[in-house]
């Protein structure tokens, strides 16, 4: 018996003693070079986020004006407790999550008809792509402004093409009211970030097998049947990772409220808010307490958005 | 299933064309209308009298001049440092068999959930205090961190599909490991990294809130930013034509490189993104 196992082949004895909790040289070694491989992309990704994150904590318990530093002082948490009572906060909270739902909602309904066109469509594909992603690629900002000035009441096409519908006029100022500007907003927002929902659910439409759609056709479903008991079932993934995505995403709402209203008539969002805080009032201890905040609400609703879906984002992404 | 030219899809067609591009068109004909129309108020699609004038202002303007050199220099050097982290740190991921990978894709997938906005007020604060704000380190540091999961991922699927056994085939043929790699795995690898380089390179052109808080002239003020601050001579009413040309202006790099690379980029954004 002994003279066969010596017998094996190397690969074989190294693996049995693996087995037997001995970790090998070949394996520190792969652990040694993994590390040091990920090393300076692990280092900079914490040092940016990490380590303003823990000052962001220490700074969020004083009072700390920067156009008073001398009047900096430890206060504990009532910083939180001005931010939690204060009814501009929940304002723009409710904002925020407002847009949030309207938008990726809307988004996966456009995006997945987007995706079923780019999936049927056999000709002028790079066309077809090409157009998809310059919504993509373009600056929000530009975006915001196309859509700012297209609603805008002296110089804007909108009201002049959409006058016949109901609540439209020649002359609705769309800026100057709350729903309405909310309304411009999601549209830019829309606009904007619809291409990337659409070649997500793209990638996830693309994996069902046209063999099972042949199958339930001829079995006599109807569109609407395929549609809910083949087609969607075999895009969870994709349409999780889609919408987990988009909407944290969407909880970050920055740019295109900035350029449309700047949060006039009640349109700010938390990122709003909590920028105007440090960059406007200078607003260090209440700003950071805010960022603590905000930071905490994204991980509340991606907890909830994974346990909602059940989605181990990691094997959804093949990581296994 | 697939038909060629049917109505349905024809439609489908054309409503996708007009949805995503309405907006460009409507940008182009707003930048060809003279100042003097859009300030008494003109409502209609098309101009009624075409102009490049606002072309011509918006070229010899220093501070747009200024912010699209701040642009570009700082997209590229942060997607340069970016890729390069990414591409070893996605080789580990792909190839090697180490313990806490799946910390290090946790880690890359927090930071791609991050509120960038939480970091204005600790960064603001720290960037003044090591002399980093209003510079170009101030903006690169911070756009390699958080292009770095995006990079991270589209790399590591791409190496994933690499079929790596090639390099020792051409080893065991006769080709130094130097070869091997240059020859074989280089050109396999190249179109992955070359993807990300351009996601990453989106992300820095399109950053904003970082670009507005973390500046404060036009010596490290990105295009975003800069566009933000234009108001033009009448404070009440920005010059709309003149933003608008602005605006063509700094979208045409990207027009550019999604009709070169369209296939690449959406292969970049969606590979790895769905494969459960």
């Amino acid at each position: 018996m002994t003279s066969m196992a010596g017998a094996a082949p190397p690969g074989e004895v190294a693996g049995a003693r693996e087995k037997k909790g001995h970790v090998s040289d070949r394996t520190k070694a792969e652990n040694r070079l993994g590390w040091k491989l990920v090393a300076p992309a692990v280092v900079l990704m914490l040092i940016v986020t990490a380590y303003p994150m823990i000052q962001a904590l220490y700074l969020s318990l004083f009072r700390y004006r920067l156009t008073t530093p001398e009047d900096k002082g430890f206060v504990g948490l009532s910083n939180y407790w001005v931010i939690l009572s204060d009814s501009l906060w929940w304002q723009d909270v409710w904002n925020t999550l407002f847009i949030m739902v309207v938008t990726v909602a809307v988004e996966l309904v456009i995006g997945f008809a987007f995706a079923m066109v780019m999936h049927r469509v056999i000709f002028a594909r790079g066309a077809i792509r090409t157009a998809i992603l310059i919504p993509y690629g373009i600056i929000t900002v530009v975006s915001a402004f196309s859509w700012q000035f297209a609603f805008s009441l002296n110089n804007g096409y909108v009201n002049s093409w959409f006058h016949w519908l109901p609540l439209i006029d020649q002359d609705t100022n769309w800026f100057g009211s709350h729903w309405y500007a909310m309304f411009a907003i999601c549209v830019s927002e829309i606009w904007k970030t619809t291409p990337f929902m659409a070649l997500l659910l793209l990638a996830g439409l693309s994996q069902i097998s046209e063999d099972m759609l042949e199958a339930a056709k001829v079995d006599g479903a109807t569109w609407w049947q395929r549609l809910y008991k083949v087609i969607l079932p075999n895009m969870r993934a994709a349409i999780m990772v889609a919408v987990l995505f988009r909407a944290l995403d969407a909880f970050r709402i920055f740019d295109n409220i900035y350029i449309m209203t700047r949060g006039a008539v009640d349109t700010g969002s938390v990122s709003i808010l909590t920028q105007a805080q440090v960059i406007q009032q200078f607003q260090l201890g209440l700003g950071s307490a805010m960022s603590v905040l905000l930071f905490l609400s994204v991980l509340l609703i991606a907890f909830i958005l994974v346990k909602l879906f059940r989605v181990d984002l990691a094997s959804a992404r093949g990581e296994g | 299933m697939r038909s060629k030219l049917s109505p349905g899809s024809v439609v489908g067609l054309l409503v996708v064309l007009i949805w995503c591009l309405l907006p460009i068109a409507w940008i182009i004909s707003l930048s060809m209308k003279p100042v003097a129309e859009t300030t008494a108020g003109s409502p209609q699609f098309l101009p009624k009298t075409w102009t490049i004038d606002n072309y011509k202002t918006i070229l010899k303007d220093d501070d747009f001049l200024h912010a699209l050199v701040n642009s570009f220099g700082i997209g590229i050097i942060s997607t340069f440092f970016a890729v390069i982290f990414a591409t070893l740190c996605a080789y580990a991921i792909a190839r090697l068999d180490f313990k806490g990978k799946r910390v290090v894709l946790s880690i890359a997938l927090a930071i791609a959930m991050f509120p960038v906005v939480s970091l204005v007020g600790p960064l603001f604060n720290l960037w003044r205090n090591l002399h980093l704000f209003n510079t170009w380190p101030g903006l690169i540091i911070p756009y390699m961190s958080f292009t770095l999961p995006l990079a991270i991922w589209t790399l590591s699927a791409f190496f994933r599909e690499i079929p790596w056994e090639m390099e020792q085939a051409a080893q065991v043929d006769g080709a130094t490991a130097w070869q091997a790699f240059r020859k074989v795995i280089v050109p396999l690898a190249a179109p992955g990294v070359f993807t990300a380089a351009i996601l990453t390179f989106f992300f820095a052109w399109n950053e904003f809130v970082l670009a507005i808080s973390l500046t404060s002239t036009t010596s490290a003020r990105t295009v975003p930013a800069q566009l933000a601050f234009f108001v033009g001579p009448d404070q009440f009413n920005p010059p709309s034509s003149t933003l608008a040309a602005a605006s063509v202006v700094v979208t045409v790099p990207i027009i550019i490189i999604v009709l070169l690379f369209q296939r690449k980029i959406v292969a970049g954004l969606t590979s790895g993104a769905v494969k459960g």
